[in-house]
């Protein structure tokens, strides 16, 4: 299975990334863009036929390595 | 005193904390490869600066995993002298040795300045060579030295006078204006409850010799190497 996680900084944390792309989106003109918040996409081959060991298995990867979990929040779809 | 220096892929201030320990100030160093699983012998553990596993995913999240992190580990909790650096620092945080995360700097720039820290406890095992109050000259390098921890952890780390080294004007002075990175309370440099774990984003390392121009630094490594040999002004190991 294939699963597609996203992991963003939680709400309430500052993201500087965030802040400097959406001064560039406004700066271009975009005034209905706000609240721009970076983060990172990633995809894991997960050698899973059972979707519940692969969900799992991703969660763990996750908790253990893949989020910081005290400021990033992560989701995840699995295929 | 037996130093080691545990050397990353990536690691790049490892000569230096040699050099410094070594060549200044005349100590055996052991130069650890992170594929190690043994701290045999050794009085104290440096992590250096650097860019451990090129910063992917977050700096110091891959590091943590070494083989030698579970020596690491195994040996701070023996109450081992356990010194981070930068890069040091930002894996004893993701390692979950020290509380908190460090996110990007405010302004997003890496930073490579000389910056004045304030010593706020000088009854640490890294800095009991200082007096307390103190401002020292030290340089910083970093694009993510931007300090965060949830107010409860926060709280709990300034009632216990964690809070060891912090931003500062040249005349002492902890204000916003002077935080370079967004740091919380303008931290640059914290200590585990125990007292035998420090983290810094300041390298001292970098300014421990009169030739360099500036040796404030090496007060860190000698508060280090006289808390060693227990032959200091009475060391207050914070939460002891």
């Amino acid at each position: 299975m294939k699963a597609k996680i996203h992991v963003t900084l939680k709400q309430g944390i500052l993201d500087p990334q965030g802040k400097a792309i959406e001064h560039a989106l406004d700066s271009l003109g975009f005034k209905n863009a706000g609240n721009v918040r970076v983060g990172k996409y990633m995809e894991v081959d997960v050698n899973e036929t059972d979707k519940a060991k692969a969900d799992a298995a991703v969660k763990a990867m996750c908790e253990k390595l893949l989020a910081n979990t005290i400021v990033e929040e992560y989701r995840y779809e699995l295929q | 005193m037996k130093i080691g220096v545990v050397v990353f892929p990536g690691s790049n201030c490892d000569h230096d904390c040699q050099h410094v320990f070594k060549d200044v100030l005349g100590q055996y160093v052991e130069m650890i490869w992170h594929k190690e699983t043994l701290l045999a012998g050794m009085d104290a553990i440096v992590l250096p600066g650097g860019f451990s596993y090129g910063d992917y995913l977050r700096t110091g999240a891959i590091a943590r995993f070494s083989p030698v992190m579970g020596a690491v580990k195994e040996f701070a909790k023996k109450g081992g002298m356990v010194l981070g650096i930068c890069n040091g620092f930002q894996i004893l945080l993701e390692a979950g040795l020290l509380p908190g995360v460090m996110l990007r700097n405010k302004s997003l720039h890496f930073i490579c300045k000389d910056l004045s820290v304030k010593v706020e406890n000088a009854a640490t095992a890294f800095t009991g060579a200082c007096q307390s109050g103190q401002v020292l000259k030290i340089p910083i390098a970093h694009a993510d030295g931007n300090y965060y921890t949830d107010p409860v952890t926060l709280a709990a780390m300034q009632a216990n006078a964690q809070i060891v080294l912090r931003y500062c004007t040249p005349e002492g002075k902890v204000t916003p204006e002077v935080n370079p990175n967004g740091s919380l309370d303008n931290i640059a440099g914290i200590i585990n409850a125990e007292g035998n774990v420090l983290g810094m984003m300041p390298h001292p390392e970098r300014c421990a010799e009169a030739v360099l121009g500036n040796d404030e630094g090496k007060l860190i490594f000698l508060s280090m190497l006289e808390a060693l040999k227990g032959n200091k002004k009475e060391l207050k190991m914070v939460g002891a």
